[in-house]
């Protein structure tokens, strides 16, 4: 077992490092700085980061599918709410044309800097189109 | 054709409300091996899957392309592959052979190599599997809260309750999508009021649902569906691509997520393509895996009813769960969904969850009566409770709950309505009153609830979703009123979604809200004294039900003050005349004085004279001292009787008629349901005696025959025969004085 193994959890192992989302320090996420209304939803939210460290716990783990959900994830952290929502409709059935998904997977490779997940939208292009899945 | 009174009743029997029918391979009504389930194959050219259960890749559907490019680790493939199935299936059941290389074989297996794996195995072999294969350590369970009128604080008293009890997850759903919001709110303040670290979701729409979970209103999502075949998976209006992207995404913003699969809905579907229900189950297991999700709730879920109307489709659900085990998946084991008339069917099925343990051992235990179950109606229930806390307690087997008592409940009960009034009136939502927090404490179900203004709820719920309040205003609001405990609890599921500790396989959190994963406590069963074991405070808190009674004081109704109308003279002597013992027991009218029914001893003594001299003759009373058996006393009596007759007497009230020359442990008469027993029956048996004595033709007393009398009262009869057993001494037969005189 590694070093990075031994640090899950993270939360009791690391949390001197530990960063939201925001950069806020966990820290720093404190009772008094929730009254005083100095916190906002970035300082609940998961970092790339923090997603990174535990898709390696994952994959040391013995679950690269999980460890390369939660890269997609990192990644995804980078893509508003509405975005996000916006990309998960456009890859169900039917609802894209092909170059509609590939000019998805150019923005998330190219904007968002998301190349797994630019990977994946990719893929069920190519594969929607084999399937009939496009939109009509 | 002539009535059978025996058949007419099965005929109404419970289980013949179900449906059972023979299997259809066309129509997908077939649990395992149809005819046109593939034979296993994997074909790999240059890091390619090239051919996939016999089919080329030129053909493959959107499932084989997901698995195939996914699922499987070609790395272990060509051994899993190799490897006969049988193997594999009987290190399944092998204590030396740990999981991990379960999980390594598993890992390269494509889907008919699964279904030919389990094809081997029967329930009890599967169910070994199960209990080692399980990734977390230490089981869980999980709760659905929900009510018919959707009201807030009723959702949160019974979110609080399901926490207590012990519930892991809590999984909510509403009756109208709009309501969402304030649901989920209600349960993360219910469940987050009694401990913090409750993890809970919403079932809604997926783009509804991952936008609660991004205001921080969940926790854990776990109804992405996937199906066997590609026309159940469009239908479902989603491909394995859409899918994996929706759990990036939950996970992206911090939210656990768990597939949901389950034998059955490609048949329900119309897409089943003639494939087994097995087959296509562990088609979605590969692509679950594949797509990243952590876990899987399977076991047939709402479709159970139709397996269960096929022959083995019972065994084929345990299959579900153990299969989604092997790839390394949490699961989720169904036993939520009602899946039967028949409480014996169902608790039978529970089974084989339940003892080999999974690491939510229903996926959604419903915490209140099934008439408030928005997902359909719970298999378990609240009225089930207790039920479920005895069998835990039975067998040793961790459930994931406990009981609780109704004090505890209703203090939390209290504490989460009024955390959940607090929440509305600083966000200024539609006021919950005192009234409706007091109603909810107490409440079984919402119709004991007062009414809402629905179009009022619905209209600030609306607001509420797109608008600028979240969990951090609710956090605010609930330490300005005072809820200081419960903010802090909401504020540390804040900290632990920002280190996402709880994506890991399995994860929960504990009692002290320390996560408990597959990473940190993995199931390291070999074999008996390894693995999870209930001991220690837990298995103290499970041995606790609120109704167990200390045994110590259960006799304390049978102790009185010694009868001072019987006396002992000395050591009783044969008789000669015509006469009839009664042979009473050592602890008779001293160390106990009244029967199992609370009958005076003086009183039954009384009575049984008053028989024996209606036929004209007299009693003795004698006591026995060295034997406590009614049998022996009844013997003993009987060798000193003139008659030979004897009434045998034990301090509880069992009663035997006796006669010298009969075998010790045979009798004339023998009344065993002490329990049943009346003074008027006592003096019925005087009267029989002495006409034994008489030697008259004689008919039985009749008994009275209650078969719940030794269930009920079984602990208080072995505690009065062993008082009575203690007052068992080394001395002769004594001869006895009653201070009676007959009333005629």
């Amino acid at each position: 077992m590694t070093t990075k193994l031994l640090q899950y959890p993270l939360r009791e192992n690391a949390a001197e490092t530990l960063k939201a989302a925001s950069g806020r320090r966990l820290a720093d996420v404190t009772a008094e700085s929730a009254r005083a209304g100095d916190l906002s939803m970035a300082d609940f939210q998961i970092s790339a980061d923090t997603l990174r460290a535990q898709a390696e716990v994952a994959r040391q783990a013995g679950y690269p599918q999980q460890a390369s959900n939660l890269i997609r994830a990192a990644e995804l952290t980078a893509v508003p709410n509405a975005e996000v929502l916006r990309m998960y409709n456009t890859l169900r059935p039917g609802r894209a044309t092909h170059a509609e998904l590939v000019a998805l997977a150019d923005l998330l490779e190219q904007h968002y800097q998301a190349p797994e997940c630019g990977r994946m939208v990719r893929e069920a292009a190519a594969i929607y189109q084999t399937r009939d899945l496009l939109q009509k | 054709m002539p009535i059978s009174r025996r058949f007419q009743l099965l005929e109404q029997r419970e289980i013949n409300r179900e449906t059972f029918v023979e299997p259809w391979p066309e129509a997908g009504l077939i649990v395992a091996d149809s005819p046109a389930d593939p034979q296993p194959s994997l074909r790999v050219d240059g890091g390619l899957v090239v051919e996939l259960d016999g089919r080329p890749r030129l053909e493959f559907d959107i499932l084989d392309y997901f698995i195939a490019d996914h699922g499987l680790d070609l790395a272990s493939a060509e051994v899993a592959m190799a490897t006969p199935s049988i193997d594999i299936a009987r290190k399944l059941v092998d204590i030396n052979i740990p999981r991990a290389e379960i999980l390594r074989l598993a890992s390269g297996c494509t889907p008919a190599k699964l279904v030919e794996i389990i094809r081997h195995m029967n329930v009890l072999e599967m169910m070994m599997g199960l209990g080692k294969m399980r990734a977390r350590r230490t089981p869980a369970n999980q709760a659905h809260v929900t009510n018919r009128r959707e009201h807030p604080a009723l959702l949160a008293a019974d979110a609080a309750e399901a926490a207590l009890r012990g519930f892991a997850e809590i999984e909510t759903t509403v009756g109208v999508a709009r309501y969402a919001p304030f649901t989920a709110l209600a349960i993360l303040v219910g469940s987050q009021t009694e401990r913090g670290g409750v993890l809970t979701q919403c079932a809604v729409e997926e783009s509804l649902g991952l936008e609660l979970a991004m205001k921080g209103l969940t926790t854990y999502a776990e109804t992405l569906s996937v199906y066997g075949t590609e026309g159940t998976f469009v239908d479902g209006d989603d491909t394995p691509w859409s899918k994996a992207f929706l759990s990036a995404a939950y996970a992206s913003r911090g939210v656990k997520i768990r597939f949901t699969s389950g034998t059955g809905s490609e048949a329900l579907m119309g897409h089943a393509q003639g494939y087994s229900m097995l087959y296509l189950e562990a088609r979605c297991l590969i692509v679950t895996r594949g797509a990243g999700s952590q876990g899987v709730q399977n076991g047939s879920i709402s479709c159970i009813a139709l397996p269960e109307s096929l022959p083995g489709g019972v065994r084929a659900v345990l299959a579900e769960n153990l299969l989604a085990t092997m790839l390394g998946l949490e699961v989720a084991s169904g036993n939520d969904a009602l899946a039967s008339h028949s409480d014996i069917r169902k608790a039978a099925k529970l089974m084989l969850q339940f003892i080999p343990g999974t690491d939510f051992i229903t996926s959604g235990y419903s915490a209140m009566p099934r008439r408030e179950n928005l997902f359909g109606g719970g298999n378990f229930d609240a009225e089930d409770f207790d039920d479920y806390s005895v069998l835990q307690r039975d067998m040793q087997v961790d459930g994931g709950t406990r009981p609780i008592s109704e004090q505890e409940a209703l203090t939390i009960r209290s504490e989460a309505a009024r955390a959940i009034q607090a929440v509305y009136a600083e966000l200024g939502f539609p006021t919950i009153t005192d009234a409706e927090v007091e109603a909810a404490v107490l409440a079984h179900g919402s119709e004991e609830m007062p009414a809402r203004d629905v179009v009022a709820d619905l209209a600030a719920a609306d607001k509420f979703l797109p608008g600028e309040q979240t969990i951090l205003t609710v956090v605010r609001a609930l330490q300005s009123r005072g809820f200081e405990q419960v903010a802090a609890n909401l504020l540390e599921m804040g900290r632990q979604r920002v280190a996402g500790d709880y994506l890991q396989t399995s994860a929960i959190f504990d009692r002290n809200f320390k996560v408990q994963s597959a990473i940190n406590d993995v199931n390291d069963y070999t074999g008996p004294g390894s693995g999870y074991r209930v001991s220690g405070e837990r298995w103290q808190e499970m041995q606790n039900l609120p109704q167990a009674k200390s045994p110590r004081d259960f006799i304390a109704e049978q102790i009185g003050t010694p009868c001072v109308r019987l006396a002992e003279l000395g050591p009783a002597q044969s008789g000669v005349n015509p006469e009839v013992i009664v042979a009473v027991g050592p602890a008779f009218g001293t160390a106990l004085t009244r029967t199992i029914n609370g009958l005076d001893h003086e009183a039954v003594l009384a009575a049984i004279l008053t028989g024996v001299a209606s036929q004209g003759l007299v009693a003795r009373v004698v006591k026995v001292y060295r034997t406590s058996d009614c049998a022996a006393i009844g013997h003993a009596g009987a060798q000193l009787s003139g008659s030979g007759i004897s009434i045998g007497l034990q301090s509880r009230g069992t009663t035997i008629i006796h006669k010298r020359g009969l075998a010790r442990l045979s009798n004339l008469e023998l009344f065993s349901q002490s329990p049943s027993m009346t003074l008027e029956t006592y003096q019925s048996i005087g009267v029989n005696a002495a006409r034994y004595a008489l030697g008259q033709a004689t008919t039985p007393v009749p008994v009275q025959v209650d078969n719940w009398a030794r269930l009920r009262l079984i602990v208080k009869t072995a505690l009065l025969h062993r008082h009575e057993t203690e007052q068992v001494q080394d001395l002769p037969p004594m001869e006895m004085r009653f201070d009676w005189e007959p009333d005629f």
